[in-house]
């Protein structure tokens, strides 16, 4: 059964508009947003729908990978975003199960950046797993996320990402109420170095 | 061109402002116009403000027209910036005007057409003289019109009756999404779509006078009048909650299908071609100037000669909206104090060179 | 009958469009006044909307050709939940935010089998009739502004 979507629909999602603003503009510092805002569809968690409504319409096709994909129907009736069949296709994407190669997302183009793929990934929780030790613009020395469920090779795969400045995807992890996000230009090293 | 932040005014402004809303209201002693009033009673500048706002809302253009004292590209204005705060639900299917709720039919190329001439509420045939009695206030209203009965007979658009013997050229079938303005900047070539877009909100003035140039020799045109028509028009919008069209309600618009000679090209044979004019509202001199312009615009695809302006797609789209338009010649009033000062050292020291030489010369 | 439910019909989609299309054409005060007269409706509760947004509307080059985009139009939608389970949908022209939620429960009470018949009879034969009434009006005020023309011999004449 449809369940609603945020109680107060600009208020709401103007707020976690923001939390996204400032996971990207300080990345990797997880953002928490206030449990209550929405009901999320399974398997969704609070933040990840949250997101999804707050930056998807009908002009940004989105991408659910299999796990995500009960939560199609509550997508397009809120956001009223067409779904689409390839994740190379979509502005957002949005994965529940393994990430998917970032190499198969829209990377924008040397002269429009901005309009690469943004992709959503649930994990498992962002205070625990591997350290992420990051660097790079928005961070002054260097800061470390703990993120359980990202694959063994994110590391060399988000190196990658990179190399393509300025095209590029962003990454925006999500973990039940909490999210982080991983600008393209930030620069990762692994371990508790 | 560079603009430097200029910061002081404020008190001016908020005077300035002040003075807009006591002018606005005028005398007080004169009673307030309602939105609705304006709505009921000033349709046409309604219509107008949708047309060229390109949102169908009577409301909310009435309150345009109120806020911006009459003014309606202001009020064009303010109808555009606020659609942009609104999100976007989808798009409606196209209208079928052939199933209109017609008010308003005429024919300049057929007198005795299927449905035939009606001439609804119009102003041909007025006199033109100016009515005193409407100055005398609080009389009572008009008696309403007198009816008649109607048949229901359909009334087919004169475009199709003329396809139909093979004499006007048929449009294409297609279902392809039209590109849209309001969603990626004008770029050329245009399609025929994109400019239909762009003339259906263009300023009514420019299009007439551009119209107006086809029909002097300014662009080889012979149109005539296949068919005006004026009325409601349902429409539908498949929610894709739903998977199925609904209907959401009724709009009124103006359609003009111009009919224009055609000498035939090396793979045509001579036949009419169409001009295609479709606004919001009631709005016959913008719907039969767009159709002018609509068929001048076609001159290349149809493998004419093309030297007119009205015949020029760059010169037209890019000059046609208003909002565009008011936007870059009132920047002009913004401060220009360092610009100018550049100007005018420049204009001095060109002088001052001026000056010498021509002392130079006479010693 | 599930109008328009998972095993809906071609002639259920159909009814549900007729109702949906009166619903949109029906000002929240004429609808409130017609649920008054009915015994109270279920209780429901809003799922998304009421919301005002902008529908893009579609006309057709020449009349018949390829589709271009008129011009935009205000819309107004809403969608509740009855408590058991059936959802009702509406999308009105216009900014009345309390129509499109009277008119989304109504389409949800239509789809109720034990409440159809007596909304339809209380709610949108009513309407419907009064629409007609009011497009019937329309339609002879322009037909006494039809021409007769009149058989007259020409100048150059016979």
């Amino acid at each position: 059964m449809l369940s609603p979507g945020f109680a107060d629909p600009a208020l709401d999602a103007q707020r976690c508009f923001r939390a996204v603003l400032e996971a990207t503009s300080r990345p990797g510092r997880v953002q928490r947003l206030a449990e209550g805002v929405l009901e999320p569809p399974a398997p969704l968690g609070l933040a990840a729908a949250a997101v999804l409504l707050s930056l998807t319409d009908a002009d940004t096709p989105v991408w659910l990978d299999a796990e995500a994909a009960p939560a199609a129907d509550w997508l397009r009736f809120h956001a009223g975003c067409p779904l689409v069949a390839a994740p190379g296709d979509a502005a957002f994407v949005m994965a529940c199960g393994a990430m998917p190669p970032l190499d198969g997302l829209n990377a924008g183009t040397e002269e429009a950046p901005h309009e690469s793929a943004t992709l959503l990934v649930q994990v498992a929780a962002l205070d625990r797993g591997v350290t992420l030790r990051l660097s790079g613009p928005g961070i002054a020395r260097e800061h470390r996320l703990r993120v359980a469920g990202l694959p063994p090779d994110f590391g060399l795969r988000w190196a990658r990402n990179g190399a393509g400045f300025p095209r590029g995807v962003d990454l925006v992890l999500c973990a039940g109420a909490a999210l982080a996000a991983l600008p393209r230009t930030v620069r990762i090293t692994e371990g508790d170095g | 061109m560079a603009y430097v932040a200029v910061k002081g005014g404020e008190d001016a402004i908020a005077h300035a402002h002040a003075w807009l809303a006591e002018a606005r209201r005028g005398d007080p002693a004169v009673p307030e116009l309602s939105v609705a009033q304006i709505g009921q009673q000033l349709g046409l500048a309604v219509d107008r403000v949708m047309a060229e706002g390109s949102c169908h809302d009577r409301g909310l253009a009435a309150l345009a027209i109120k806020q911006a004292r009459g003014d309606l590209i202001e009020a064009a204005f303010l109808l555009r910036a606020y659609r942009t705060t609104l999100p976007r639900f989808g798009a409606s299917a196209p209208l079928d005007t052939a199933a209109m709720l017609v008010r308003r039919r005429i024919s300049a190329t057929y007198k005795d057409l299927p449905g035939g001439q009606v001439l609804g509420p119009t102003f041909d045939y007025t006199h033109r003289l100016l009515d005193f009695a409407l100055e005398a206030e609080g009389a009572p209203p008009p008696e309403p019109a007198p009816e008649a009965e109607a048949d229901g007979a359909p009334m087919p658009r004169v475009s199709g009756i003329l396809a139909q013997e093979g004499l006007m050229a048929a449009e294409p079938a297609s279902e392809a999404p039209p590109g849209d303005l309001t969603r990626e900047p004008l770029a050329f070539p245009a399609d025929r779509p994109l400019r239909l877009q762009a003339l259906a909100r263009g300023d009514e003035g420019f299009l007439l006078a551009l119209g107006y140039s086809t029909q002097r020799g300014y662009g080889n045109a012979h149109p005539f009048v296949g068919e005006i028509r004026v009325g409601e028009v349902a429409v539908g919008l498949t929610p894709p909650e739903l998977g199925f069209e609904i209907s959401i309600g009724d709009i009124t618009v103006t359609e003009c299908g111009m009919v224009n000679q055609f000498a035939g090209s090396k793979t045509e044979p001579p036949q009419f071609t169409r001009g295609y004019g479709l606004v919001f509202g009631h709005g016959e001199r913008k719907a039969m100037a767009m159709a002018l312009v609509d068929r001048s615009l076609r001159a290349a695809e149809l493998g004419e000669e093309a030297a007119a302006p009205a015949q020029s797609p760059e010169f037209v789209l890019y000059h046609c909206d208003n909002v565009d338009a008011t936007g870059f010649v009132e920047h002009l009033k913004l401060p220009h104090y360092v610009d100018f000062q550049s100007e005018l050292e420049k204009i001095r020291t060109l002088r001052a060179t001026a000056d010498a030489a021509q002392r130079e010369a006479a010693e | 009958m599930t109008p328009a439910g998972p095993a809906a019909t071609s002639d259920d989609v159909a009814a549900r469009q007729g109702w949906m299309a009166v619903l949109a054409r029906a000002p929240a005060a004429a609808l409130a006044e017609r649920i008054a007269a009915l015994p109270p409706l279920p209780a429901h509760a809003r799922l998304r909307g009421p919301e005002t947004g902008l529908a893009m509307v579609r006309g057709r080059q020449g009349g018949d050709g390829a589709p271009f985009n008129l011009g935009e139009m205000t819309v107004t939608r809403c969608t509740v939940r009855l408590g058991d389970g059936t959802l009702g949908h509406a999308y009105v022209a216009g900014r009345d935010a309390r129509q499109a939620e009277l008119a989304a429960l109504l389409d949800a009470a239509l789809q109720r089998p034990e409440l159809h018949d007596a909304v339809m009879a209380a709610v949108i034969a009513p309407l419907a009739a009064a629409q007609a009434a009011g497009r019937g009006s329309v339609a002879r005020k322009a037909a006494a502004t039809r021409v007769a023309f009149a058989t007259m011999a020409t100048m150059r004449g016979e």
